[in-house]
């Protein structure tokens, strides 16, 4: 397309099907402690 | 429903409901202003007249147009909310336990100004845990884990290593365990440094997942609210600590972590002074407080903020031209192979898969309820007795919460914390507008470097060949119906 570029990303309506096996890392764990933050973890689901 | 804006030389749309994130020319970013609320010729009319100087004509009006649709048919670009009423019904959301914040101390040899945990104390009296009661708390969480392989465990305070050999202690009893019941424990310790010797260095790189170090940055800075009981300043005594400790994580996980506070709301040169010292893996929150309080970030120190955030994110980009990269956490985003909607709508799992237990072994949502009676949800013996309450955290998620239907950030915040909105409104399911600034300036930050990071060819996200074709990454991309 000549005037819009498109980054690869996770389509997250497709990841409705097989998501929610819950073993990515609770958001609160890794560093904050003070805010609710999720978009930074890795999905962590080994069936994928 | 997308979200434009510009930031970094970029023109970013950001399609909220897929997660694409495209960037385009000015006069494409035009055209998808007005797309929805105007007609094809209306755009043209008013595109062919802004930018008539620079030639653009009819046809290239269509033809972006045209592109637009395309990507609107592929699910990339003006996409509907279809989770909302299909996807997860609440009500029957697991409640299988997954984390526990261990508070092993409720004391500590810090005596911090803005602690929210009240010199961690919690509002009540000193105390430690007992090997029991935290071999009792994880029983508690083998026992309720459900399917989870990966259980996580905080030890925190007040100050964990206050606790030290109970600590260890527990480490032991959870591997002795973990394999017979099929499951991994991941470890992550928080401490302020002062009792960090070799051997707790050397006990962390074997058995934590993850260690979180807590320096405020600028020695002024730190000192002025990172106080022992004699009123000295602990700059001094933890930083060459945790210089050795970074260097002997060796790769492993770790983060640097400071808290900003009205006092210095030029935080980014702390943040700078932390990568300066040789930590290269950097978090730097907001204090939370009373509003009121002298440390307490107030209105005016908002556009202030906004702008360290740009501040940060150039610089970042900058030392990673120059190889000398560093990570800020809220800036990790992972768009390609980051959470599920599962994740981005649930939240944190406070009160639902994660839990704290305090030094007697009674449960809260999370460490930030600990010390309001109202909100104990049970203990470590008897598990969750509170079903009220835990029923109002399993409802807590991104649809809970009205405010945040029209905003852009919400699949990356998933509605927020439930002790800010706590603490700013007094209901869980509130909002805490403050704290919603400041993460959708960060988000905005963060995607912009992964376009710039994509340009520059150093990151996992790159710009696809046909942007029309979804994401291979996974067996698990069947099509939503």
């Amino acid at each position: 397309m000549k005037r819009i570029r498109t980054l690869e990303t996770r389509d997250l309506a497709k990841s409705v099907k097989n998501g929610g096996c819950g073993e990515c890392q609770t958001s609160c764990q890794s560093a904050c402690k003070t805010s609710c933050g999720v978009a930074n973890q890795k999905c962590e689901n080994t069936k994928k | 429903m997308i979200h434009q804006y510009q930031l970094g030389g970029y023109n970013i749309v950001l399609d909220v409901y897929s997660g694409s994130v495209h960037v385009v020319d000015e006069v494409a970013y035009d055209i998808i202003a007005m797309y929805e609320t105007h007609t094809p010729d209306e755009i043209s009319a008013a595109i062919c007249g802004k930018y008539a100087a620079d030639g653009i004509t009819a046809e290239d009006v269509s033809e972006c147009l045209e592109d637009i649709e395309e990507l609107k048919n592929a699910g990339k670009l003006f996409t509907e909310d279809k989770y909302k009423n299909k996807v997860i019904d609440f009500k029957k959301r697991s409640t299988s336990v997954k984390a526990l914040c261990l508070h092993v101390a409720h004391t500590c040899n810090l005596n911090c100004e803005y602690c929210f945990a009240a010199q961690g104390k919690y509002h009540g009296e000193r105390a430690v845990m007992s090997f029991e009661v935290g071999k009792a708390a994880l029983d508690f969480l083998i026992k309720n884990s459900g399917n989870h392989v990966n259980l996580e465990v905080d030890f925190f305070g007040g100050e964990p290593l206050m606790n030290f050999d109970v600590v260890k202690q527990l480490v032991a009893y959870a591997r002795s365990v973990e394999g017979q019941y099929g499951k991994n424990f991941r470890f992550t310790l928080t401490t302020n440094g002062m009792l960090v010797d070799d051997d707790v260095i050397e006990f962390a790189n074997r058995e934590c997942h993850n260690v979180v170090m807590s320096l405020d940055g600028r020695r002024e800075i730190h000192d002025a609210s990172r106080r022992d009981y004699m009123n000295n300043g602990s700059y001094d005594k933890i930083v060459p600590k945790f210089q050795k400790w970074a260097k002997a994580r060796e790769g492993r996980e770790y983060y640097m972590r400071g808290t900003f506070t009205h006092a210095n709301v030029d935080f980014t040169n702390d943040i700078f002074h932390m990568a300066d010292l040789g930590f290269d893996k950097l978090s730097m929150e907001p204090v939370v407080s009373a509003p009121g309080t002298p440390y307490a970030l107030t209105e005016e120190d908002l556009p202030k903020l906004f702008e360290q955030y740009e501040i940060l994110a150039t610089e970042m980009l900058r030392r990673e031209k120059e190889g000398r990269p560093i990570t800020f956490y809220h800036y990790m985003l992972d768009l390609s192979h980051g959470p599920c909607i599962y994740k981005r709508i649930a939240g944190c799992g406070s009160g639902t898969e994660y839990f704290a237990v305090t030094p007697t072994g009674d449960l809260y949502p999370c460490h930030q309820f600990v010390g309001d009676e109202k909100y104990k949800m049970g203990d470590v013996w008897n598990g969750v007795t509170n079903f009220d309450l835990r029923t109002d955290f399993m409802s807590c998620n991104v649809y809970a919460r009205r405010e945040c239907d029209d905003c852009f950030a919400k699949l990356y915040c998933s509605g927020g914390c439930a002790a800010n909105a706590y603490h700013a409104t007094g209901s869980i399911s509130g909002v805490y507008e403050y704290g919603c600034k400041l993460f959708r300036k960060r988000i905005e930050c963060a995607i912009m470097m992964k376009v710039a990071q994509a340009e520059m060819g150093t990151s996992d996200t790159v710009f696809a060949e046909d942007a029309t074709e979804s994401c291979d990454d996974c067996d698990s991309c069947v099509e939503f119906e």
